[in-house]
């Protein structure tokens, strides 16, 4: 006999879905994944939440959990999209953060707080201090703000001369 | 994944998906970037003044997005192309959930690719400063410059609008343009106090963009606000603080501009209004190249 598979099996098959652009992460390790839930008719719904606006792997990670789902045994499998409140890389995991540093990405510090009313400007204010992940210095310097992916900026470590990439906070 | 070994983890990404959808490749068959999204419109919130708005800012992102890549291969270093393609597909990203809640809500039913490749110059809704070629990478700083700071401003007031996705939209725009101000002050600040060349050359481009700099302040569009952020005459409307959003855009301009040894040239603004559909002679041949291949390949999918 052939049980029907849990709600508990859902969202373990869900949450190790590999980010597209980040493999080494789950969508649970980024905070991607908000939510998974069966609904009365079986269906699995699971609630993703973009990271960047423009960010192209949002399609690709709809599809890679439908298709983890269904071949998990869900027949029924529902994506909703979630965009408030926003993503941000707070809600990346300890796990998560361990796991990019491993890989040689130094992981985000604690993100700007965003209050109502203007974001206030900030002018030839030193940046703040990223950690070298692979010889752990802190004397390093930012190459430029924006990378090869949309979350993440280029770093160069003075001490141990290797350039790194550092994942924004947001 | 716990059946992958560390070495491989991009292995994974090769797996075909049988499940039948249309993606050919990475990053294909998205369309609908509001897959999912309750898209019901509250009551007391008019659906026609929400798709003005998304239309106006999204076309204002997508014409700047197409300008932003027009500097891939010509950027003065690999690290600034990298930084405006990004730049400019956080706005592009903008567009499309800007386009996909305009079709939502002005009654057509289209998707985001028939606003964004279907329509002629005159159906265009945003401000003539986004469509003027770049002439100088000092220009591209400080049409940046300007766009961004306004365009921040006023998404921190739009996250607090009436309808629940224009309001999310905006909430997450405000985090990705607060790092595009960051980049055009930062730039702005180097160049103005930087030698006697650039310095002229931030000059010249500021006396460029000044002329188009009320139409991107005065052409804010009204939208309603959430019950509980109506001011205490109880008008739940945006209209009313407008004001604010002009105010905020000059006084981060000033303070840019003052550090960076610059003035803002005090120069007639230029009559008409992109917001109208009256744009100069650069943006048609803009779109003739961003919708070349949708028109000639109607059928095609992507």
């Amino acid at each position: 006999m052939v049980t029907a598979p849990s709600l508990h099996t859902a969202r373990r098959v869900a949450a190790e879905v590999p980010d597209p652009e980040l493999p080494m992460l789950t969508l649970a390790d980024l905070g991607v994944l908000r939510d998974v839930r069966l609904a009365s008719d079986g269906t699995v719904v699971a609630s993703l939440t973009p990271t960047y606006s423009g960010c192209p792997a949002m399609a690709e990670m709809r599809a890679d959990v439908a298709a983890r789902l269904r071949g998990a045994g869900f027949a029924k499998v529902e994506i909703r999209t979630v965009l408030d409140p926003p993503w941000s890389t707070d809600l990346i995991t300890a796990h998560g953060r361990r796991t990019l540093r491993e890989y040689g990405i130094a992981p985000p510090g604690p993100a700007p707080r965003r209050t109502p009313g203007p974001v206030p400007l900030v002018l030839g204010a030193p940046r703040l201090a990223v950690g070298c992940p692979r010889c752990g210095s802190a004397d390093t310097e930012e190459t430029s703000r924006f990378s090869a992916t949309a979350c993440k900026s280029l770093w160069r470590c003075r001490a141990c001369r290797e350039p790194f990439e550092h994942v924004k906070e947001l | 994944m716990s059946d992958d070994t560390d070495d491989h983890v991009y292995l994974s990404l090769a797996e075909g998906h049988d499940d039948g959808d249309s993606r050919w490749a990475f990053g294909t068959g998205f369309e609908d970037p509001l897959h999912g999204v309750d898209t019901s419109v509250p009551d007391g919130v008019d659906p026609a003044e929400v798709a003005a708005v998304c239309l106006a800012l999204g076309d204002d992102a997508l014409v700047s997005a197409q300008r932003l890549a027009q500097w891939c291969t010509r950027a003065p270093e690999l690290e600034e192309e990298v930084a405006l393609a990004n730049i400019g597909l956080d706005l592009l990203g903008q567009a499309r959930l800007l386009y996909a809640r305009c079709g939502q809500v002005d009654g057509s039913g289209r998707g985001e690719d028939a606003y964004a490749y279907t329509r002629d110059a005159a159906d265009f809704r945003n401000v003539r400063l986004a469509e003027l070629p770049d002439t100088d990478f000092a220009f591209c700083v400080v049409r940046l410059l300007v766009l961004s700071s306004w365009r921040l401003a006023l998404f921190g007031r739009l996250a607090l609008a009436a309808d629940p996705v224009l309001a999310a939209v905006a909430a997450k725009g405000v985090a990705e343009l607060a790092y595009h101000r960051q980049y055009a002050a930062d730039w702005a600040l180097r160049l103005g106090d930087g030698t006697e060349e650039s310095h002229r050359r931030m000059r010249a481009a500021l006396a460029e963009v000044a002329p188009y700099l009320d139409e991107v302040l005065e052409a804010e569009p009204p939208f309603a606000v959430r019950a509980d952020q109506a001011g205490p005459s109880g008008d739940a409307r945006h209209t009313g603080d407008a004001d604010a959003v002009r105010r905020e855009t000059l006084d981060v301009l000033g303070q840019v501009l003052s550090a960076a040894g610059l003035d803002l040239p005090a120069v007639p603004a230029l009559p008409g209004s992109g917001r109208r559909g009256e744009h100069t002679g650069h943006l048609a041949p803009l779109l003739a190249e961003l919708q070349s291949v949708a028109r000639a390949h109607p059928e095609a999918t992507w």
